[in-house]
């Protein structure tokens, strides 16, 4: 018996998959529209980026002088930013008194980051918020401890915006989840009002909200009776927004199958047992995107209580360069900047917000 | 003091307003008895066993469970669940907790039992079902068989005297169909009540001690299983049994 050996058809070299030229090749390169795409959009940038970085860096002035930046060739006047960041940060509160917003802003930041982190999810959390935020309104409000009264309608700019995205979160967030729960109760009339409420502030805008709470409330309030604007404003955003996470937590309640609540059910859980070990945990890690959206949202929109005369970053940046004709024309840089404030927040959330996912779904992945 | 466990007494139950899904039900299952019921789709069989831990309600009749009468007092319902394990088709085990954690939820929390004996409790039930290795892992993770193994362990943690098997292996893929039989066989010779919707011929003449035959909400013949299965009285019973029994 004989074998005959025929040699296999020799196979091509393998393609270098590492490396710099591969990686272009590969992403940049890979057919002709890609190619074409690649030099479009390289060939755009290659015309803005050096224009932007020659505005904002090269030709740029960092000296707080108005004249100074009106000079030929000038770009970027970085000097109305410096002249103008103690009006942005703190908005019209007393200039000698700063220092208080400062650390009360610096206690929320730092309370907000040891909430996010997850060894600290202890029941003495809660207890460091209610003395926090008791230490954060000593501090902006005064008139104990040897500090002076500052009335809220002077609170401003960042430390504002931070108390009125923070609390409007902590609070929006219960009530949308109860709101959420009952609009799929059997009991009719805890359906219909939660309807109703879900509704009536879907349907107007947030800017006539805050109008209400702030010009049409007191109306209806009897004589020498009256809530701080601030506390008003707080409501109505806390309502406006819980109004929409009730409806992102309710897609995720409804994408729980009864299956589920039936297995809860012959174990003996009872009906807020169920809701809080099985179908919340579930349907919240689904929905952990929107909810961040929501959050992010009205972080943001905070600047609309501007139109309130609270003035918060947005409204502090106007305070700070809408009054003043020298440094008016360089507003836009102070736009910029707070730009990048509003920038690292919501990014931070983002970032956070995928952890969070990650965390909530570890049963899902394979 | 009767020895019944569960009496159905003229059960009758409707969805909506014209689908009769249960007609006069009358139904007697003596303590440590293990009946199959079986039938075709939409006969309600699933409906019956789903009215003994009151998942379904019925409106007519009489339904008594350990003694207890099922009706709209919340308390019953509560008492009967206690004593009733169920295992479902579609396994339903909780996909955001560790297969663990599925089998201590209700005793640490309905039971209040301490974190540790509930464990320990639950091990013993996953080593009952042969599945003690993968208790730190979710239920996703696990195959079909394993799942439904792990739905039968979390079901026993609760001790029940009654259980009830919905199809429970009519969604597995054909190779794990007999782990789950293995560990319900063994669960039926330990002298549990149980109650079984399954077309699982083996099963049933290898544990039951009756076989129901459900068609149109009725039930249309009661027999041994061995005498089900090779001569059944009843016209709509053989046709039944010709056409899974066909190929």
């Amino acid at each position: 018996m004989t074998y005959t050996f025929t040699s296999i058809t020799p196979r091509p070299s393998p393609v270098r998959t590492e490396g710099l030229v591969p990686w272009l090749r590969s992403n940049l390169f890979a057919d002709a529209k890609t190619s074409l795409a690649t030099l479009i959009f390289g060939g755009l940038l290659l015309w803005f980026i050096p224009q932007l970085l020659d505005w904002a860096v090269f030709r740029a002035t960092t000296v707080t002088n108005a004249d100074a930046c009106r000079a030929e060739g000038v770009g970027a006047c970085w000097g109305a930013v410096i002249e103008k960041h103690r009006l942005i940060f703190f908005g019209r509160y007393p200039f000698e008194q700063q220092w208080r917003p400062l650390v009360a802003t610096l206690l929320m930041v730092g309370m907000i980051v040891v909430s996010c982190i997850r060894v600290f999810w202890k029941p003495w959390l809660a207890a460091m918020w209610i003395a926090g935020l008791a230490a954060f309104f000593v501090l902006m409000y005064g008139n104990t401890l040897g500090l002076s009264k500052v009335e809220t309608d002077r609170w401003g700019g960042f430390p504002l915006t931070m108390l009125l995205s923070t609390l409007s979160i902590g609070m929006a967030f219960p009530i949308a989840l109860m709101v959420a729960i009952g609009r799929m109760s059997k009991l009719p009339a805890i359906r219909a009002f939660c309807t109703i409420y879900v509704e009536l502030i879907r349907g107007v805008p947030l800017i006539s909200v805050l109008f209400m709470a702030s010009f049409m409330l007191p109306l209806f309030m009897p004589q020498g009776f009256s809530i701080d604007v601030l506390i008003r404003v707080l409501v109505g955003i806390t309502l406006f927004t819980a109004a929409y996470m009730a409806e992102v937590i309710r897609g995720g309640l409804q994408a729980i199958p009864k299956g589920q609540v039936e297995a809860a059910a012959t174990l003996g859980l009872s009906y807020w047992q169920t809701q809080r070990k099985i179908v919340l945990p579930q349907a919240l890690a689904m929905v952990v995107p929107s909810l961040m959206n929501n959050f992010i949202a009205l972080f943001i929109d905070t600047s609309l209580v501007t139109i309130v005369s609270l003035y918060e970053l947005m409204g502090a940046h106007g305070l700070a360069f809408n009054s003043d004709a020298d440094w008016r024309p360089y507003k836009i840089e102070g736009y910029i900047f707070i730009a990048l404030i509003y920038f690292t927040f919501c990014f931070a959330m983002a970032r956070y917000s995928a952890w969070v996912e990650k965390q909530a779904n570890k049963g899902r992945v394979r | 003091m009767t020895d019944h466990l569960i009496t159905f007494d003229k059960v009758n139950k409707w969805y909506g307003n014209n689908f009769h899904v249960l007609r006069d039900i009358d139904l007697q299952v003596k303590r440590g008895e293990k009946i199959v019921i079986c039938g075709p789709s939409g006969s309600g069989k699933s409906t019956l066993i789903r009215c003994i831990n009151r998942l379904e309600e019925h409106q007519e009749g009489k339904l008594i469970v350990d003694g207890v009468e099922l009706g709209d007092d919340v308390k019953a319902i509560d008492e009967v669940r206690r004593n009733v394990g169920m295992v479902f088709q579609q396994f339903n085990l909780f996909p955001h907790l560790t297969v663990l954690e599925n089998l201590t939820l209700s005793p640490m929390w309905v039971g209040k039992i301490p974190k540790k004996e509930a464990e320990s409790r639950a091990m013993k039930q996953l080593e009952r079902v042969r599945i003690a290795e993968q208790a730190h892992k979710y239920p996703l993770q696990l195959s079909g068989g394993q799942q439904q193994r792990v739905a039968i362990a979390r079901a026993l943690c609760l001790t029940p005297k009654i259980m009830l098997f919905d199809e429970p292996t009519s969604a597995l893929d054909p190779e794990m169909v007999s782990e789950v039989l293995d560990v319900m066989i063994e669960l039926a010779k330990q002298g549990i009540t149980m109650i079984c919707v399954t077309h699982e011929m083996g099963f049933a003449k290898a544990v039951a001690d009756r076989v129901i035959f459900m068609d149109q909400g009725q039930i249309v013949e009661e027999n041994t299983p061995d005498n089900f299965f090779s001569n059944p009285q009843n016209e709509r019973s053989k046709d039944f049994l010709s056409k899974i029994l066909g190929h």
